[in-house]
């Protein structure tokens, strides 16, 4: 009786958890597109639902709500769906979006999309060869040889994104780092973009006249065709057209540099609006969570412990939080910088798989923020995985992401003065 | 021959819709064989006889600026887009047939070049007199287009068109659809060919 309540009161909240996905991916990664493929925006939903069940079973776990054999079976099932998810269902999808793009093979889509699996499935159990993850006593298919392998892609990506982000959240909002931009700068610089333009117009004018004269007098601008073409442009070579191929060039150039221009104005705005928004309020408060995040980073190298059930339910549940409101930012940044109308979908599943491994393999670490007690059902659940190497493994790629962030930072701090200077 | 004042026409739309093969059909009346992203803005020039045959003809080149990007863009790019926004002589608003966003999002670029500020909800209802008022006082004519015409499927074709019947009627604006990689939509003579000159001749005669 009490396993169909549980149960019950489980699926509502994945209900929940489905359509907040589903609003999320309407309203504000797909905003700008139109959504063609219903399958992808399932797909979306249901990694997102299961993946913040898996949390919602955490705090469950620590609050001792529900019955515990019915929050046993719960994980198992949610983690078997979840595995199946990314390890069968998205890949396959990504790589069938991925060949319908390409329009030689889209005759036999899904033979090559099976091929595409195939070989991410190939690669994908490589990886666990180089890493200590795994007692060998375990069979081939069993879920702990799924889980260790999604759990070292999904710890890489949290310790490179965690190790960036620690660094880039202060040196953004930092004003020692910013770059005092005033208008006269943009206006300047919009002045060189719009001289720069007119010069490309005023030569495309005389180009245009030039072919048009051309045309008048009867040199058809054509390629010489065959060998009678060949002997009459070498001999009768119209000055005309020689001139256009040098004027050509002049465009391109003067073209290349109104795009550098253009980018260069766009850092400036964006540096000015970085300005007035660290010094408004919201910008503070959000300062403020970044700079808590990257302390919840560092405080893993230093392996604090805890001491009480209520610090450890309200810290995951902060950490949770957070980092679900981080990623899908992050991943809402990211989508809208890279995508446009054909890889939308495409770049919509990668973000959903690199979700589901992310979420993956926070629970993996989690349990290490987690005292003795509660940690067992984890370990219970996902099997002897050795946890101490993704651990390890996190701290690694942390500082190492942390360090070569610090370092390109520093070169693309130094390079832009520079830039700014007067020609 | 050539006037020294300028004609500038802004081609606006969404990324991916097909203004830089559009423009460039309509100045070298070629079709672009490797369309890429436009960063920025590029221009061409189409070279056009005003008042063609009577004695006061003249040739003006008229500006075809091709701003890129998308409607959703950082506010740091859409500042520095308006400053291709200046003194606009027309503008063309380009959708593409098969994507129904790009035409939606059409109502927000035409605002964001007349320099006007959005509707607080960001949605913006397609209501008759809703939107003849915002476009009532506008001075500047506008041209639709829609892209990949070759694209849309023979039976559905007669409702696509019907909608962009209504999208031009909203924008006070003369419409035009084709397929930017075949010339023959706007070969010399063709229904298209005559539509763009008559709004180029309105262009004139207003500026």
């Amino acid at each position: 009786m009490s396993f169909l309540i549980d149960s019950s009161i489980m699926i509502t909240s994945q209900i929940l958890f489905f359509g907040f996905g589903w609003l999320f991916f309407m309203r504000q990664l797909f905003k700008d597109y139109e959504v063609r493929q219903y399958v992808v925006q399932v797909i979306f939903s249901v990694t997102f639902a299961f993946s913040c069940t898996m949390f919602e079973l955490i705090i469950f776990e620590i609050l001792g709500v529900l019955n515990s054999s019915s929050r046993y079976f719960h994980w198992k099932m949610n983690l078997c769906v979840i595995l199946l998810i990314l390890v069968f269902m998205v890949p396959f999808y990504i790589g069938y979006f991925i060949v319908s793009n390409i329009r030689l093979l889209h005759k036999q889509r899904l033979l090559f999309s099976c091929l595409l699996w195939l070989t991410f499935m190939y690669f994908f159990w490589k990886l666990g060869d180089p890493f200590p993850i795994l007692s060998p006593k375990h069979g081939i298919l069993s879920i702990e040889q799924l889980i260790s392998r999604v759990g070292v892609i999904g710890v890489t990506l949290m310790a490179l994104l965690s190790g960036f982000g620690a660094v880039n959240c202060p040196y953004t909002y930092m004003s020692y780092f910013l770059r005092n931009v005033t208008d006269t700068d943009i206006l300047a610089l919009e002045r060189r973009l719009l001289q720069t333009m007119d010069m490309i117009i005023s030569k495309k004018k005389r180009m245009a006249m030039t072919r048009r004269t051309m045309f008048q007098k009867g040199e058809v601008h054509n390629k010489p065709s065959g060998f009678w073409g060949m002997i009459k442009s070498v001999t009768t070579s119209a000055p005309g057209s020689e001139n256009l191929t040098l004027i050509q060039q002049e465009v391109d150039a003067l073209e290349e540099l109104s795009r550098q221009l253009f980018l260069e104005t766009t850092d400036l705005y964006a540096t000015k609006e970085r300005i007035e928004y660290s010094k408004t309020f919201k910008g503070k408060y959000f300062n403020f969570l970044g700079y808590f995040f990257s302390i919840y980073c560092v405080w893993k190298i230093f392996m604090v412990k805890f001491w009480s059930q209520h610090i450890s339910f309200i810290l995951v549940g902060i950490i949770i939080v957070t980092s679900i409101r981080g990623l899908l930012i992050t991943l809402t940044k990211f989508f809208y910088a890279i995508s446009s109308s054909k890889s939308s979908n495409v770049i919509v599943l990668l973000l959903a798989q690199i979700m589901g491994m992310y979420f993956v393999s926070s629970v993996l670490l989690i349990r290490m923020s987690m005292p003795l007690e509660y940690r067992t059902i984890i370990t219970e659940v996902l099997g002897e995985l050795q946890f101490n190497f993704y651990h390890r493994w996190f701290d690694v790629i942390f500082l190492v992401s942390a360090l070569s962030s610090i370092l390109f930072l520093y070169l693309a701090h130094k390079q832009a003065p520079e830039k700014h200077m007067a020609p | 021959m050539a006037s020294l004042d300028r004609v500038k026409v802004l081609v606006l739309g969404d990324s991916g819709v097909g203004k830089s093969s559009l423009v460039h059909l309509l100045c070298q009346n070629q079709v672009l064989g490797n369309p890429s992203w436009t960063v920025g803005c590029s221009v061409d020039v189409r070279v056009h006889d005003y008042k063609e045959g009577t004695p006061e003809e003249k040739t003006y080149y008229i500006e075809l600026w091709d701003v890129g990007g998308s409607v959703g863009s950082a506010s740091s790019v859409k500042s520095t887009r308006a400053v291709f926004y200046n003194s606009v002589n027309g503008i063309i608003l380009v959708h593409d047939l098969t994507n129904k966003k790009s035409s939606q999002n059409l109502y927000r670029w035409s605002l964001e070049a007349l320099n006007r500020d959005l509707v607080p909800t960001g949605v913006l209802v397609t209501n008759g007199d809703y939107d003849r008022e915002q476009f009532a006082d506008n001075q500047i004519p506008l041209l639709v287009i829609g892209t990949k015409l070759d694209q849309i499927h023979e039976t559905k074709r007669h409702e696509v068109l019907t909608r962009t019947a209504f999208l031009a009627e909203d924008f006070n604006a003369e419409e035009i659809n084709l397929d930017c990689t075949n010339p023959r939509y706007l070969a010399a003579g063709s229904s298209n060919a005559v539509k763009l000159s008559h709004r180029e001749e309105i262009l004139f005669k207003r500026w």
